[in-house]
Protein backbone atom coordinates (compact mmCIF):
# COMPACT_ATOMS: atom_id res chain seq x y z
CA UNK A 1 0.00 0.00 0.00
CA UNK A 2 2.88 2.46 1.25
CA UNK A 3 4.98 1.42 -2.46
CA UNK A 4 1.27 2.24 -4.25
CA UNK A 5 0.78 5.42 -2.49
CA UNK A 6 4.88 6.41 -3.09
CA UNK A 7 4.02 5.88 -6.59
CA UNK A 8 0.80 8.06 -7.01
CA UNK A 9 3.19 10.76 -5.60
CA UNK A 10 5.78 10.03 -7.29
CA UNK A 11 3.67 10.43 -9.99
CA UNK A 12 2.44 14.33 -8.99
CA UNK A 13 5.59 15.69 -10.17
CA UNK A 14 6.65 14.85 -13.62
CA UNK A 15 9.98 16.77 -13.23
CA UNK A 16 11.48 13.73 -11.70
CA UNK A 17 11.34 11.11 -14.92
CA UNK A 18 11.55 11.37 -18.62
CA UNK A 19 7.60 10.35 -18.72
CA UNK A 20 5.75 9.49 -16.02
CA UNK A 21 4.56 6.03 -18.04
CA UNK A 22 6.99 5.30 -20.58
CA UNK A 23 10.51 3.74 -20.08
CA UNK A 24 13.54 5.27 -20.37
CA UNK A 25 15.19 3.65 -23.98
CA UNK A 26 17.28 1.41 -23.21
CA UNK A 27 14.62 -0.74 -21.31
CA UNK A 28 12.53 -0.85 -24.26
CA UNK A 29 16.14 -3.31 -25.56
CA UNK A 30 16.43 -4.78 -21.92
CA UNK A 31 13.13 -5.53 -21.77
CA UNK A 32 12.62 -6.66 -25.26
CA UNK A 33 15.02 -9.34 -25.05
CA UNK A 34 13.68 -10.54 -21.48
CA UNK A 35 10.04 -10.45 -23.26
CA UNK A 36 11.88 -12.75 -26.22
CA UNK A 37 13.52 -14.87 -24.09
CA UNK A 38 10.69 -14.98 -21.67
CA UNK A 39 8.44 -16.03 -25.03
CA UNK A 40 11.30 -17.52 -26.49
CA UNK A 41 10.87 -20.12 -23.12
CA UNK A 42 7.24 -20.47 -22.97
CA UNK A 43 7.33 -21.50 -26.65
CA UNK A 44 9.95 -24.03 -25.91
CA UNK A 45 8.93 -25.53 -22.70
CA UNK A 46 4.74 -24.63 -22.43
CA UNK A 47 3.97 -24.39 -25.97
CA UNK A 48 4.20 -28.57 -26.38
CA UNK A 49 2.76 -28.88 -22.90
CA UNK A 50 -0.06 -26.66 -24.44
CA UNK A 51 -0.82 -27.92 -27.31
CA UNK A 52 -1.14 -31.05 -25.59
CA UNK A 53 -3.60 -29.94 -22.90
CA UNK A 54 -5.22 -27.85 -25.68
CA UNK A 55 -5.55 -31.42 -28.71
CA UNK A 56 -6.10 -33.51 -25.17
CA UNK A 57 -8.73 -30.99 -24.84
CA UNK A 58 -10.17 -30.84 -28.34
CA UNK A 59 -10.40 -34.86 -28.43
CA UNK A 60 -12.41 -34.89 -25.14
CA UNK A 61 -14.82 -32.43 -26.69
CA UNK A 62 -14.84 -33.99 -30.05
CA UNK A 63 -15.11 -37.30 -27.99
CA UNK A 64 -18.07 -35.71 -26.16
CA UNK A 65 -19.10 -34.23 -28.78
CA UNK A 66 -19.33 -37.85 -30.48
CA UNK A 67 -20.67 -38.96 -27.51
CA UNK A 68 -23.16 -36.91 -28.00
CA UNK A 69 -24.01 -37.34 -31.24
CA UNK A 70 -23.70 -41.06 -30.54
CA UNK A 71 -26.72 -40.89 -27.87
CA UNK A 72 -28.80 -38.35 -30.08
CA UNK A 73 -28.27 -40.69 -32.64
CA UNK A 74 -29.50 -43.84 -30.37
CA UNK A 75 -32.59 -41.64 -28.85
CA UNK A 76 -33.88 -40.98 -32.09
CA UNK A 77 -33.60 -44.71 -32.92
CA UNK A 78 -35.25 -45.53 -29.53
CA UNK A 79 -38.01 -42.91 -30.45
CA UNK A 80 -38.06 -44.55 -34.38
CA UNK A 81 -37.92 -47.56 -32.52
CA UNK A 82 -40.91 -46.87 -29.78
CA UNK A 83 -42.82 -45.34 -32.80
CA UNK A 84 -43.17 -48.40 -34.87
CA UNK A 85 -43.77 -50.15 -31.45
CA UNK A 86 -46.44 -48.09 -30.97
CA UNK A 87 -47.91 -48.32 -34.68
CA UNK A 88 -47.04 -51.80 -34.23
CA UNK A 89 -49.52 -52.01 -31.17
CA UNK A 90 -51.97 -50.12 -33.05
CA UNK A 91 -52.21 -52.14 -35.28
CA UNK A 92 -52.28 -55.22 -33.28
CA UNK A 93 -54.91 -53.47 -31.20
CA UNK A 94 -56.80 -52.93 -34.07
CA UNK A 95 -56.65 -56.29 -36.04
CA UNK A 96 -57.64 -57.96 -32.30
CA UNK A 97 -60.54 -56.04 -32.01
CA UNK A 98 -60.99 -56.78 -35.86
CA UNK A 99 -60.65 -60.53 -35.13
CA UNK A 100 -63.00 -59.98 -32.01
CA UNK A 101 -65.61 -57.93 -34.11
CA UNK A 102 -65.43 -61.43 -36.48
CA UNK A 103 -65.21 -63.73 -33.75
CA UNK A 104 -68.23 -61.92 -31.70
CA UNK A 105 -70.51 -62.34 -35.12
CA UNK A 106 -69.72 -65.25 -36.31
CA UNK A 107 -70.80 -67.04 -32.88
CA UNK A 108 -73.95 -64.99 -32.74
CA UNK A 109 -74.90 -66.03 -36.32
CA UNK A 110 -73.96 -69.48 -35.18
CA UNK A 111 -76.02 -69.40 -31.85
CA UNK A 112 -78.62 -67.30 -33.56
CA UNK A 113 -78.61 -70.61 -36.33
CA UNK A 114 -78.71 -73.09 -33.45
CA UNK A 115 -81.41 -71.12 -31.22
CA UNK A 116 -83.76 -71.51 -34.57
CA UNK A 117 -82.57 -74.92 -35.10
CA UNK A 118 -83.73 -75.76 -31.63
CA UNK A 119 -86.76 -73.73 -31.68
CA UNK A 120 -87.89 -75.57 -34.78
CA UNK A 121 -87.51 -79.00 -33.14
CA UNK A 122 -88.94 -77.76 -29.93
CA UNK A 123 -92.17 -76.68 -32.17
CA UNK A 124 -91.96 -79.53 -34.13
CA UNK A 125 -91.93 -81.71 -30.50
CA UNK A 126 -94.91 -79.93 -29.23
CA UNK A 127 -96.41 -79.71 -31.82
CA UNK A 128 -96.16 -83.60 -32.46
CA UNK A 129 -97.21 -83.75 -28.71
CA UNK A 130 -100.32 -81.87 -29.16
CA UNK A 131 -101.45 -84.41 -32.02
CA UNK A 132 -100.58 -87.29 -30.06
CA UNK A 133 -102.28 -85.67 -26.94
CA UNK A 134 -105.56 -84.81 -29.26
CA UNK A 135 -105.32 -88.08 -30.93
CA UNK A 136 -104.89 -90.00 -27.46
CA UNK A 137 -107.71 -88.12 -26.08
CA UNK A 138 -109.80 -88.57 -28.90
CA UNK A 139 -109.30 -92.18 -28.73
CA UNK A 140 -109.53 -92.24 -24.90
CA UNK A 141 -112.49 -90.71 -25.26
CA UNK A 142 -113.98 -92.79 -28.09
CA UNK A 143 -112.62 -95.84 -26.00
CA UNK A 144 -115.27 -94.38 -22.48
CA UNK A 145 -117.78 -94.00 -25.16
CA UNK A 146 -117.91 -97.62 -26.32
CA UNK A 147 -117.35 -98.71 -22.73
CA UNK A 148 -120.01 -96.61 -21.38
CA UNK A 149 -122.33 -97.45 -24.34
CA UNK A 150 -121.44 -101.07 -23.72
CA UNK A 151 -121.96 -101.36 -20.41
CA UNK A 152 -125.62 -99.44 -20.88
CA UNK A 153 -126.55 -102.16 -23.60
CA UNK A 154 -125.35 -104.70 -21.17
CA UNK A 155 -127.73 -103.78 -18.40
CA UNK A 156 -130.75 -103.00 -20.63
CA UNK A 157 -130.46 -106.45 -22.27
CA UNK A 158 -129.66 -108.00 -18.74
CA UNK A 159 -132.84 -105.95 -17.55
CA UNK A 160 -134.61 -106.87 -20.65
CA UNK A 161 -133.65 -110.52 -20.52
CA UNK A 162 -136.68 -112.39 -18.24
CA UNK A 163 -136.39 -116.10 -17.03
CA UNK A 164 -139.20 -116.42 -20.37
CA UNK A 165 -137.04 -114.22 -22.83
CA UNK A 166 -134.23 -116.54 -21.59
CA UNK A 167 -135.88 -120.00 -22.32
CA UNK A 168 -136.91 -118.41 -25.60
CA UNK A 169 -133.13 -117.86 -26.79
CA UNK A 170 -132.51 -121.24 -25.93
CA UNK A 171 -135.41 -122.71 -27.35
CA UNK A 172 -134.32 -120.38 -30.62
CA UNK A 173 -130.50 -121.57 -30.81
CA UNK A 174 -131.72 -125.40 -30.38
CA UNK A 175 -134.17 -124.93 -33.87
CA UNK A 176 -131.35 -122.98 -35.27
CA UNK A 177 -128.56 -125.71 -34.82
CA UNK A 178 -130.99 -128.40 -35.32
CA UNK A 179 -132.04 -127.20 -38.74
CA UNK A 180 -128.41 -126.29 -40.12
CA UNK B 1 -102.87 -133.67 -19.95
CA UNK B 2 -99.87 -134.94 -17.90
CA UNK B 3 -99.47 -138.76 -17.68
CA UNK B 4 -100.67 -138.76 -14.41
CA UNK B 5 -104.15 -137.06 -14.43
CA UNK B 6 -104.18 -139.74 -17.45
CA UNK B 7 -103.38 -142.48 -14.99
CA UNK B 8 -105.40 -141.48 -12.57
CA UNK B 9 -108.70 -141.04 -14.90
CA UNK B 10 -107.72 -144.54 -16.28
CA UNK B 11 -107.93 -146.28 -13.23
CA UNK B 12 -110.80 -144.22 -12.20
CA UNK B 13 -113.00 -144.91 -15.01
CA UNK B 14 -112.10 -148.56 -14.83
CA UNK B 15 -113.24 -147.91 -10.97
CA UNK B 16 -116.92 -146.51 -12.09
CA UNK B 17 -117.22 -148.79 -14.92
CA UNK B 18 -116.78 -151.95 -12.40
CA UNK B 19 -119.60 -150.21 -10.38
CA UNK B 20 -121.82 -150.09 -13.26
CA UNK B 21 -122.87 -146.61 -12.81
CA UNK B 22 -120.24 -144.92 -14.98
CA UNK B 23 -122.79 -142.52 -16.73
CA UNK B 24 -124.19 -141.29 -13.42
CA UNK B 25 -120.71 -141.00 -11.69
CA UNK B 26 -119.07 -138.92 -14.97
CA UNK B 27 -122.26 -136.64 -14.75
CA UNK B 28 -122.01 -136.52 -10.57
CA UNK B 29 -117.94 -135.80 -11.20
CA UNK B 30 -118.44 -132.92 -13.81
CA UNK B 31 -120.84 -131.14 -11.77
CA UNK B 32 -118.61 -131.35 -8.73
CA UNK B 33 -115.44 -130.24 -10.85
CA UNK B 34 -117.74 -126.93 -12.21
CA UNK B 35 -118.46 -126.11 -8.21
CA UNK B 36 -115.08 -126.73 -7.31
CA UNK B 37 -113.95 -124.23 -9.81
CA UNK B 38 -116.23 -121.46 -9.10
CA UNK B 39 -116.10 -122.02 -5.32
CA UNK B 40 -112.69 -120.37 -4.18
CA UNK B 41 -113.04 -121.48 -0.45
CA UNK B 42 -113.93 -124.80 -1.31
CA UNK B 43 -110.76 -124.63 -3.35
CA UNK B 44 -108.57 -123.22 -1.15
CA UNK B 45 -109.67 -125.86 1.84
CA UNK B 46 -108.94 -129.26 -0.82
CA UNK B 47 -105.88 -128.11 -1.49
CA UNK B 48 -104.92 -126.38 2.21
CA UNK B 49 -101.94 -128.85 2.89
CA UNK B 50 -101.59 -127.60 6.47
CA UNK B 51 -105.04 -129.14 7.11
CA UNK B 52 -104.43 -132.95 7.58
CA UNK B 53 -105.64 -135.14 4.76
CA UNK B 54 -108.24 -136.94 7.10
CA UNK B 55 -109.58 -133.82 7.54
CA UNK B 56 -110.55 -132.69 4.19
CA UNK B 57 -111.43 -136.11 2.94
CA UNK B 58 -114.08 -135.39 5.80
CA UNK B 59 -114.81 -131.83 4.39
CA UNK B 60 -115.45 -133.79 0.75
CA UNK B 61 -117.48 -136.40 2.31
CA UNK B 62 -119.92 -134.43 4.40
CA UNK B 63 -120.25 -132.07 1.28
CA UNK B 64 -121.01 -134.98 -1.13
CA UNK B 65 -123.33 -136.98 1.34
CA UNK B 66 -126.77 -137.73 0.20
CA UNK B 67 -125.97 -135.26 -2.99
CA UNK B 68 -123.97 -137.87 -4.94
CA UNK B 69 -123.24 -141.52 -5.47
CA UNK B 70 -121.17 -143.22 -2.69
CA UNK B 71 -118.71 -143.90 -5.89
CA UNK B 72 -118.33 -140.40 -7.07
CA UNK B 73 -118.02 -139.93 -3.30
CA UNK B 74 -115.66 -142.20 -3.07
CA UNK B 75 -113.33 -140.87 -6.27
CA UNK B 76 -113.43 -137.26 -5.18
CA UNK B 77 -112.09 -138.32 -1.32
CA UNK B 78 -109.83 -140.64 -3.31
CA UNK B 79 -108.22 -137.63 -5.52
CA UNK B 80 -107.83 -134.85 -2.46
CA UNK B 81 -106.45 -138.23 -0.34
CA UNK B 82 -104.04 -138.24 -2.13
CA UNK B 83 -103.00 -134.61 -2.31
CA UNK B 84 -104.31 -134.23 -5.75
CA UNK B 85 -107.02 -131.47 -4.58
CA UNK B 86 -105.36 -129.16 -7.05
CA UNK B 87 -105.74 -131.73 -10.03
CA UNK B 88 -109.05 -132.35 -9.25
CA UNK B 89 -111.05 -130.51 -12.11
CA UNK B 90 -108.33 -131.97 -15.12
CA UNK B 91 -108.38 -135.66 -13.41
CA UNK B 92 -112.51 -135.19 -13.91
CA UNK B 93 -112.41 -133.76 -16.88
CA UNK B 94 -109.91 -136.69 -18.41
CA UNK B 95 -112.50 -139.09 -16.94
CA UNK B 96 -115.05 -137.66 -18.24
CA UNK B 97 -113.67 -137.73 -22.03
CA UNK B 98 -112.36 -140.97 -21.05
CA UNK B 99 -115.98 -141.86 -20.63
CA UNK B 100 -117.29 -140.73 -23.67
CA UNK B 101 -114.66 -141.81 -26.05
CA UNK B 102 -114.90 -145.09 -24.50
CA UNK B 103 -118.91 -144.78 -25.84
CA UNK B 104 -117.52 -143.19 -29.16
CA UNK B 105 -119.35 -140.00 -28.00
CA UNK B 106 -117.66 -136.22 -27.69
CA UNK B 107 -118.36 -134.61 -24.69
CA UNK B 108 -120.46 -131.12 -25.89
CA UNK B 109 -119.98 -128.38 -23.07
CA UNK B 110 -122.83 -126.26 -23.27
CA UNK B 111 -123.03 -123.11 -21.59
CA UNK B 112 -126.72 -121.39 -20.26
CA UNK B 113 -127.67 -118.31 -18.42
CA UNK B 114 -130.46 -120.36 -16.45
CA UNK B 115 -130.55 -124.44 -16.13
CA UNK B 116 -132.03 -126.48 -19.37
CA UNK B 117 -134.58 -128.62 -18.62
CA UNK B 118 -134.63 -132.55 -19.42
CA UNK B 119 -136.54 -132.15 -22.29
CA UNK B 120 -134.54 -129.22 -23.82
CA UNK B 121 -131.04 -131.01 -22.97
CA UNK B 122 -132.28 -133.83 -25.16
CA UNK B 123 -133.29 -131.73 -28.07
CA UNK B 124 -130.20 -130.20 -27.55
CA UNK B 125 -128.38 -132.70 -27.57
CA UNK B 126 -129.91 -133.97 -30.61
CA UNK B 127 -129.27 -131.03 -32.35
CA UNK B 128 -125.98 -131.00 -32.01
CA UNK B 129 -126.09 -135.13 -33.01
CA UNK B 130 -127.54 -133.55 -36.14
CA UNK B 131 -124.94 -130.51 -36.89
CA UNK B 132 -121.87 -132.20 -36.04
CA UNK B 133 -122.88 -135.76 -36.74
CA UNK B 134 -120.90 -137.10 -34.21
CA UNK B 135 -122.57 -138.89 -31.07
CA UNK B 136 -122.49 -136.22 -28.33
CA UNK B 137 -122.45 -136.61 -24.03
CA UNK B 138 -123.63 -133.43 -23.12
CA UNK B 139 -122.90 -131.14 -20.15
CA UNK B 140 -124.70 -128.35 -18.78
CA UNK B 141 -122.86 -125.48 -17.08
CA UNK B 142 -125.04 -122.23 -15.75
CA UNK B 143 -122.80 -119.71 -16.48
CA UNK B 144 -124.69 -116.33 -15.90
CA UNK B 145 -122.15 -114.18 -17.60
CA UNK B 146 -123.64 -115.82 -20.89
CA UNK B 147 -126.56 -113.27 -19.85
CA UNK B 148 -129.09 -115.11 -22.60
CA UNK B 149 -128.87 -117.78 -25.18
CA UNK B 150 -126.46 -121.02 -25.30
CA UNK B 151 -122.43 -121.22 -26.05
CA UNK B 152 -122.11 -125.44 -27.22
CA UNK B 153 -118.03 -126.11 -27.64
CA UNK B 154 -117.94 -129.74 -29.18
CA UNK B 155 -114.27 -130.63 -29.62
CA UNK B 156 -112.77 -127.67 -31.46
CA UNK B 157 -116.30 -126.21 -32.62
CA UNK B 158 -117.56 -123.87 -31.17
CA UNK B 159 -121.27 -122.54 -31.65
CA UNK B 160 -122.52 -119.68 -30.12
CA UNK B 161 -125.75 -118.33 -29.75
CA UNK B 162 -125.38 -116.30 -26.68
CA UNK B 163 -126.47 -112.79 -25.80
CA UNK B 164 -122.81 -112.25 -24.53
CA UNK B 165 -121.17 -112.74 -27.35
CA UNK B 166 -123.31 -110.25 -29.57
CA UNK B 167 -122.99 -107.61 -26.80
CA UNK B 168 -118.90 -108.37 -27.41
CA UNK B 169 -119.56 -108.10 -31.45
CA UNK B 170 -121.61 -104.74 -30.06
CA UNK B 171 -118.71 -103.58 -28.22
CA UNK B 172 -115.92 -104.28 -30.68
CA UNK B 173 -118.31 -102.38 -33.29
CA UNK B 174 -118.57 -99.09 -30.98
Amino acid sequence: MSSFISFLLSAEDPSQSISWILPEQAEYVYGGLASLIIFGLLWKFAGPQIKKAMAARTERIQKELDSSADARRNAEEEATRIRSALGDIEAERARILAEADTQAAKLLQEGRARIEVEMRDIQAKAEADIAAATSRSSDELRSEIARLSSVAAERAVSSALDDGTKQGLIEDFISKVGAS
Amino acid sequence: MSSTVDSYARALVDIADAEGNLAVVENELYRIARAFEANDQLRSTLNDETLPIERRQGVVEQLLSGKASNTTTQIVSFIVGNGRGRDLPAIIDAIVHRASSADNKEVAIVRTAVALSDDQQRRLADALVKKTGRQINLKVIVDPSVLGGVVATVGDTVIDGSVRSRLDQLKSRL
